[in-house]
């Protein structure tokens, strides 16, 4: 004789069930949370370690991130453009810019659904280009030379791109450890560069210092106007208009189309009678080519100098800055001008502190912790978490 | 398609054949000359003038108004890094001696060798600081551009080397006669190696053939490191002569791996005392890792005090004294005036020491290092003697310390002079970059 037990299933605590599209405010109600509480733990972090009250840390993060002092005190708009110049906030304005063309270049491949952590690479490959041209054909006539460099900077990056494409597509290579492998050939080859060019002496420099040949500035004479010579802004208004262009690329062009579908599936793009490998070829050549420019921008605009850090990292930043912008263009204005305003934000809060202890090191926890929370709440968006009392009241 | 990628791959190739040529260019003309044209071992030439380098300005009496300074100061790195340290502590120190206050000093730390120096220096400036200071020789060329765009600003690269040849009011650079203490670090790893010889300690592994060997990781291979490496080599061999030295670089100012793997090379190749020009405890702590397994190695170090990396095997560190020159220069900033355009100082004004010795140095090294600073103040012993080394077999009796026209060799002002290379003499920065017989560069 046996007694059959009633077997109860045991429940768990709670389980993660996929939400339906979470109404709009709603969601931006959770990333507004998540960004406050995000601040509240980098408050306490700060008090904890170097007893610095969440008022002066805001304060501090503010100035740091957007500071204009004396700028609307200055009279005349000259005094106030210089003083604009020489601002926290136009270093976080000109600091976004650069990481935003390399989250604008990432987006296509991403939407692709082709993961390409190369950016840094390609970055820097085309800035190689660049200032190989202008290093070895300093005495081409200004405006030639710039436009050379620009050529061969987008055909570098582009090459750069399309590599890991063309394996991926006749061998079904694996395209993030292929990318990730080509930034540190393109790490290496701006090494030897800067070793070569270095020569005897402890550092480059820049190129070309005293000829400014293949530099920005040389396009204008000195009776331009201060605004209109100075190279950050035309670096942020290229940047602007490459954002608009790629943003209408993938909206309303025909292959902007195309790389939504191969995204959804190469199958449904097969069946469409559109060539996955055609695509993919030109979407990571697009990729590229953007980033060499950034590359190009980099060496005739900014630094006029080569490096394996030139980059700064934004190659691997700007994949964060393209996720979270779900790939679009705009979304990414936003998106890099806040990364890049936390980094120099909590910068300003290492400087200012260190004498107590509180380390550039330390500045980057703030940042971790920002981004961890701001990612973390995508979970919460796109699932829900149900409790045991919960799912009961769901099923009732 | 195939079209497209064809003409990509012809693309491809072009670009590879041009850079292979280029670098091809540039190594024949480098090997064309037999004899060298910035040295040499027959006749003098005319001894340079000394440059702008100041060895003497330090006293400074206070004229202006301390509360009203501010200095702007960007660092390469942050206090967690021996360099920057030694820089941050001397200029603490010397504001803190001189009555300007912590809110006075405004820090950018971490700021890279690019144009963020810009970003940093005119921030800086928009803050109202007047006097700004870099730490590192790539700093040099963005300060500079800040120098022709603010002439109210004072400037001061340090480490650096061009200000002499621009002759701005407003751009500095500075270095200390760190050759000095390098060459006193020597004498103590000398002293060590005597005792282990007579000890009978050594087996002929650490030997080639009458020679013992000992090793030097250096950061990269240009005038400073060598200069370094030179004056530690001749420190040592100045108690045993009969010893050669390999390096091995590791291109990078600051790379634990690569230096502790340096290291453990040099130590397989059986060199029984490791010194350093890198500035990590990488080297220090792979000779701890040697003698804990029963090797006879010792470690010289570099910066900081290497006794917590290597407890049984850290002998001295040779080291800056940072403090000396930024008192100087902050003063200076007090008072409103110009800063010496180059300015180098050693033992004569404690700008370089040796950091405290471990139990490992051999008995009586206090008192012979003691010795030995006193001659090199006195000038009795001259750390570059041209008569303690030779080249190529052959001792050297001239050799230039600039360059000129930029293509990387030498061509002006002759600093060896009274039968010695002067350091330091045209520049602040090490000048020293002749390769001695008896160093073999392994990479």
């Amino acid at each position: 004789m046996s007694k059959t037990k009633e077997v109860k299933a045991k429940e768990p605590l709670f389980h993660i069930v996929a939400r339906d599209v979470m109404h709009p405010g709603a969601s931006f109600g959770i990333r507004v949370a998540a960004f406050v509480v995000a601040l509240l733990l980098s408050a306490l972090f700060v008090w904890v370690t170097v007893k610095v009250d969440l008022i002066t840390f805001l304060k501090t993060m503010f100035r740091g991130a957007f500071g204009m002092d004396k700028v609307f005190e200055a009279e005349g708009f000259e005094n106030a453009w210089t003083a604009l110049l020489s601002s926290y906030m136009w270093a976080t304005l000109k600091a976004a810019a650069k990481l935003l063309i390399i989250a604008v270049a990432l987006g296509p491949a991403f939407k692709m659904r082709f993961w390409n952590v190369g950016a840094e690479g390609q970055v820097i490959i085309g800035a190689m280009a660049a200032a190989f041209v202008m290093y070895h054909y300093s005495t081409m006539p200004g405006p030639l030379l710039l436009l050379v460099m620009l050529v061969v900077s987008i055909l570098a990056g582009g090459i750069w791109g399309l590599i890991p494409a063309f394996f991926k597509t006749k061998l079904n290579t694996n395209e993030t450890l292929f990318t990730l492998m080509m930034n540190y050939i393109a790490m290496k080859i701006a090494d030897y560069f800067y070793n070569l060019w270095r020569g005897a002496k402890s550092a480059l420099g820049m190129i070309n210092q005293t000829s400014r040949a293949g530099w920005l500035r040389s396009l204008w004479s000195g009776k331009d106007a201060a605004w209109f010579r100075n190279e950050d802004l035309w670096f942020m208004i290229i940047v602007l208009v490459f954002t608009v262009l790629m943003f209408f690329y993938l909206k309303s062009t025909k292959q902007g189309y195309e790389i939504a579908v191969v995204g959804e599936s190469h199958n449904t793009a097969r069946y469409a009678g559109i060539s996955v490998t055609k695509v993919m070829l030109r979407t990571m050549a697009i990729s590229g080519a953007i980033c060499g420019i950034c590359g190009f921008l980099l060496v005739s605009s900014q630094s006029h100098t080569i490096n394996s850090a030139m980059a700064g990292g934004f190659g691997f930043t700007a994949i964060i800055v393209a996720w979270l912008s779900k790939f679009n263009s705009f979304t990414m204005i936003g998106t890099s001008v806040l990364i890049v305003a936390l980094q120099n934000g909590s910068m300003l809060m290492a400087n200012t502190y260190s004498d107590r202890g509180f380390s550039p090191s330390a500045a980057d926890v703030i940042v971790a912790i920002m981004l961890l929370m701001v990612i973390g709440c995508e979970f919460f968006i796109k699932y829900r978490v149900m409790f045991k009392h919960s799912a009961k009241e769901a099923k009732a | 398609m195939k079209k497209i990628l064809s003409l990509l791959l012809a693309l491809v190739m072009v670009f590879a054949v041009v850079l292979t040529f280029a670098s091809c260019g540039e190594s024949e003309t480098s090997d064309d000359a037999e004899l060298p044209t910035w040295y040499g071992w027959e006749g003098t030439k005319e001894v340079a003038k000394q440059g702008s380098v100041n060895t003497t300005a330090s006293e400074v009496s206070l004229t202006g108004d301390v509360s009203a300074v501010k200095i702007g100061l960007i660092m390469i790195g942050d206090e967690t890094e021996g360099y920057t340290k030694a820089h941050m502590d001397g200029i603490k120190t010397a504001a803190k001696n001189l009555g300007i206050a912590d809110e006075q000093l405004v820090w950018k730390l971490v700021v890279p060798e690019s144009d963020a120096v810009v970003t940093a220096g005119k921030q800086l400036i928009a803050d109202g600081c007047t006097y700004i200071f870099s730490n590192s020789y790539g700093h040099q060329a963005y300060m500079q551009t800040l120098a022709e765009e603010y002439p109210n600003v004072h400037f001061v690269a340090a480490t650096g080397d061009t200000a002499a040849g621009l002759g701005y009011k407003n751009f500095s650079n500075c270095f200390t006669g760190v050759y000095q203490c390098r060459y006193v670090s020597g004498v103590v790893a000398g002293l060590k190696l005597k005792e282990l010889i007579d000890g009978g300690k050594l087996t002929d592994a650490n030997k080639d053939g009458d020679n013992y060997k000992i090793g030097y990781v250096g950061a990269f291979n240009y005038a400073e490191v060598v200069s370094g490496y030179t004056a530690f080599y001749l420190g040592l061999k100045s108690i045993v002569p009969n010893v050669v030295m390999d390096v091995q670089y590791t291109s990078s100012w600051f790379d634990f791996d690569k230096e502790k793997a340096a290291a453990q090379l040099l130590i397989d190749r059986g060199c029984c005392i490791i010194s350093q020009h890198a500035d990590s405890a990488g080297a220090p702590t792979a000779v701890q890792e040697a003698l804990t397994n029963g090797k006879t190695v010792y470690s010289v170090g570099y910066n900081v005090s290497m006794l917590d990396a290597c407890p049984d095997g850290a002998l001295t560190s040779a080291t800056n004294n940072w403090f000396v020159y930024y008192q100087y220069a902050l003063a200076c900033a007090i008072n409103g005036s110009d800063i010496a355009t180059n300015w180098a100082a050693g033992y004569e004004k404690e700008a370089v020491t040796t950091t405290e010795l471990g139990k490992a140095c051999a008995a009586g090294t206090a008192e012979k290092v003691a010795e030995v600073v006193a001659d090199i103040k006195s000038g009795k012993i001259k750390v570059f003697d041209t008569s303690k080394f030779t080249v190529g077999g052959k001792n050297v009796t001239w050799c230039y310390a600039t360059d000129t026209n930029a293509d990387w060799t030498n061509d002006a002002n002759n600093v060896i002079s009274d039968g010695q290379f002067l350091e330091s003499y045209v520049q602040a920065a090490p000048a020293f970059a002749l390769r001695i017989d008896g160093i073999t560069e392994l990479n």
